[in-house]
């Protein structure tokens, strides 16, 4: 089969581990030459003026304000949600971020700072960024973000046992995540990087779909590479074949790398004509991000000053 | 579709760049000098509005530059050392690097291509080749064609208007680096890059009457190829005019090459990796607007994929940005001339007489110049015009087939030869299906990739000779 599937298909697709292991192989190859051919030629779209503005003012409302260093602290964190709740104080009309994106035993000072504001806390579990725990400890992870009052909880996924081929193992881990996620959002991190073919990343998108997530993310920003654009391309048609199979939207998350507004723009440019113009949205689309919000401030800047007025001029928290 | 949120602004490219001149006048021993013709008009197909007035060659013209260009070679050209001639090929490549984006500006001024394209597809492969040829031009006792391999004379060249500039950069490079001299013939359409190329033969120093340009119609291309000063006669374009080049040739000892036309199948097995399939289909026939002579406007797809394939090239169809070829962000340009644009229209009405199924991108098309939008006809039958003749233009015949063998003797069901493409994740089938086409270029899971180190030619009524690689330069040799 090379066909994107029919809903009967998904729900017999996830019945055992074998059934899930035909169904991800099943799916069509991806040809390395021709993905990163369209990447680089999208990549080339000329954005100005007023298409330029827009994407930076929508870039912003779908940045992850994300901090997620060992030497992490309070101090830290509030700084990111003042920044978070306004990236700009001199001028209000920014957009506020989508969330802050902070560790498990941070996300209550998050949810304190950022209280009533709108913004989102996105706080990683599961013994992130490896991945390597009992899942009893991976899930107490989760409880303990979510009771934090975290309202999105970024996942990795077991990269040992999605090589071993276990799929069964990281499909179950994930619906056991999303079952005590309560209502918050889950976003599951393939972490790309480390799965080596492009084969593979199409895979892992589709066993993350099929496993519920909300999102599927590329990276934790840890591993090189992170983000990609055509890995991001692959992950976009992923969450377009599954709206075709099965009406609902999912959202996809690239994260770690993406540091300017140019690159930015070339994201969302790839959102736009390879997902669709409904992904443009901070519900379906999210950057992971630290260093990029405040490139898209000092750009904004110039597009509405008409000229450059330097990094000294924004916050560096 | 949901509307889009977001609308690009234009961001459209100088046409400053360009330097137009209100006038060009034709490149004969080194001199720029009016033609004894009636002077042609160069429209911009996106508007249609006049861009240039250039001289144009009369009979006379034609006996003036090949005897130019025979002194030259007599008197310099095929008696200077390789090294030297490469000097100066190597720096016309640079010129042509310097000058890139004036002659991209011009290109689509010219041609109505996009700007995106010229500019990153014609001019760097247009430079590409006279690098690659100026390394040729002293190790030509190595190319296996003797230990001393001489040049054949004067070369006639005669051009088609798809890729003005890069056509001449195939034509001329190896003719130059082989020692030969050259008579060319620009499109009627299409002639200012070449003119500006003349320029950068002055600026590069080269001897007077090593290359002449002379811009005319068909009859001006028909009197270079008769000329008895010629030795050697390359020509790209449509079949009917190679056929009557042929007949002129035929007896007088000329050596010929001829690059026609095509009507490749670009085959789509099951097993294919289907979104990147999508991405060469589109390539393959909308790249260029379809004036392509080896387009993949015949698509032959698995019958259990066809309907998937197709829901999803439309979708990315839709997605194909169609309009002012100065607009970086433009995908697919103007069509060259009215003429053509009625040919199109001609032949894709055919389609429709013939019970094919029109289907046609929704974009919105400028209100000004010529234009068509990119249309795919599915349930398209080999018996049917579209599935036969050259379209030469953004359309699309889509056929299916049930098994390998069936793909093949439909692929090979057509008087061309020219190229093909195979889509498939099975090696083994590639390699099978490579064999079993009768094309001078297989593409396996990519299309319309050009490179001046892989020998490119027809079969059959495609034409005969290689242009480019270690093959491409038998052309101009004497062996």
């Amino acid at each position: 089969m090379a066909q994107s599937p029919s809903s009967s298909e998904l729900s017999d697709a996830v019945r055992d581990d074998r059934s899930l292991r035909r169904f991800l192989h099943s799916l069509p190859g991806v040809d390395q030459v021709g993905l990163e051919q369209r990447a680089a030629g999208l990549a080339t779209r000329s954005i100005k003026k007023d298409a330029k503005r827009w994407a930076i003012d929508t870039a912003i409302s779908m940045v992850d304000l994300t901090t997620l260093e060992g030497a992490d602290t309070e101090g830290k964190v509030r700084a990111l949600c003042a920044k978070a709740r306004r990236p700009d104080p001199e001028r209000p009309d920014t957009p506020r971020v989508a969330a802050v994106c902070v560790y498990s035993d941070l996300a209550a000072t998050a949810v304190q700072e950022l209280d009533g504001t709108g913004v989102h806390v996105a706080s990683v579990a599961t013994s992130f960024p490896s991945g390597r725990a009992a899942r009893a400890v991976k899930l107490a992870d989760v409880e303990y973000a979510v009771a934090a009052g975290a309202d999105e909880i970024d996942m990795v996924i077991d990269r040992g046992a999605f090589l071993a081929g276990r799929y069964g193992q990281v499909f179950d881990e994930i619906r056991a995540v999303k079952a005590v996620c309560g209502d918050a959002h889950l976003k599951v991190i393939l972490e790309t990087g480390e799965l080596a073919t492009y084969d593979n990343v199409r895979r892992a998108s589709w066993l993350g779909l099929l496993a519920g997530g909300d999102f599927i993310k590329t990276s934790t920003g840890k591993v090189s590479p992170a983000a990609t654009l055509p890995v991001t391309h692959l992950m976009l048609q992923a969450v377009r074949d599954w709206r075709d199979a099965t009406g609902e939207l999912r959202g996809v998350k690239p994260a770690g790398g993406i540091r300017n507004t140019k690159d930015a723009i070339r994201y969302l440019v790839a959102v736009h004509e390879v997902a669709g113009p409904e992904w443009l949205t901070p519900e379906l689309f999210r950057f992971g991000a630290s260093s990029l919000l405040n490139d898209l401030l000092m750009q904004r800047r110039t597009q509405l000053d008409g000229h450059y007025s330097g990094p000294d001029h924004v916050a560096v928290d | 579709m949901t509307e889009s949120p977001w609308e690009y602004a234009p961001a459209p490219e100088s046409r400053d760049i360009a330097n137009l001149k209100p006038s060009y006048r034709m490149f004969v021993g080194g001199e720029f000098t009016d033609g004894g013709g009636e002077p042609l008009k160069s429209i911009d197909p996106a508007t249609g509005e006049v861009l240039a007035e250039v001289a144009s060659a009369d009979e006379s013209d034609v006996d003036t530059a090949v005897r130019a260009a025979r002194s030259a070679f007599d008197s310099t050209w095929s008696t200077m050392p390789g090294t030297e001639r490469a000097k100066y090929l190597f720096r016309i490549a640079r010129l042509i690097q310097e000058r890139g984006r004036e002659l991209a500006v011009l290109e689509t001024l010219d041609n109505g291509k996009p700007i995106r394209e010229s500019r990153d597809a014609d001019i760097p492969t247009a430079a590409a080749h006279f690098f690659h040829h100026a390394g040729w031009a002293d190790k030509l006792g190595h190319a296996g064609y003797g230990p001393d391999p001489r040049p054949l004379g004067v070369a006639g060249q005669v051009i088609p208007w798809n890729f003005p500039l890069l056509m001449l950069a195939w034509k001329i490079a190896p003719a130059l680096a082989c020692g030969n001299t050259v008579v060319l013939k620009p499109a009627e359409t299409t002639p200012l890059s070449a003119l500006v190329f003349a320029e950068i033969c002055q600026q590069a120093g080269l001897p007077p009457g090593v290359v002449n340009i002379l811009p005319g119609a068909g009859d001006i291309g028909a009197a270079l190829v008769a000329h008895p000063g010629v030795d050697k006669v390359a020509f790209t374009g449509s079949t009917e005019v190679g056929k009557q080049i042929q007949r002129t040739v035929a007896g007088t000892g000329k050596k010929l090459t001829l690059e026609l036309g095509g009507k490749a199948a670009n085959i789509v097995f099951d097993d294919a990796p289907l979104d990147q399939a999508v991405e060469g289909i589109v390539n393959g026939i909308f790249f260029n607007q379809g004036h392509v002579c080896c387009a993949g406007s015949r698509l032959l797809v698995q019958e259990s994929v066809a309907e998937e394939l197709l829901e999803r090239l439309r979708a990315r169809i839709r997605t194909l940005r169609v309009g002012d070829p100065l607009d970086k962000n433009t995908d697919v340009g103007a069509i060259n001339s009215a003429e053509q644009l009625a040919r199109i229209t001609e032949l894709a009405d055919s389609g429709d007489a013939e019970g094919a199924q029109r289907w046609t991108s929704p974009c919105p098309l400028p209100e000004r110049g010529f234009f068509f939008a990119p249309t795919v006809f599915s349930g398209v039958q080999q018996s049917m015009r579209i599935a036969r003749e050259e379209i030469f233009g953004p359309v699309l015949s889509v056929l299916t087939f049930r098994t390998p063998a069936e793909a093949i003797a439909k692929a090979n069901n057509t008087p061309y030869g020219l190229s093909a493409g195979i889509w498939s994740e099975k090696g083994s089938r590639i390699l099978w299906a490579a064999q079993q086409l009768r094309a001078g270029v297989v593409w396996a899971n990519t299309f319309n990739r050009f490179d001046p180190t892989a020998p490119f030619g027809g079969y059959q009524e495609s034409g005969f000779g290689r242009e480019g690689g270690r093959a491409g330069l038998e052309a101009y040799l004497d062996v």
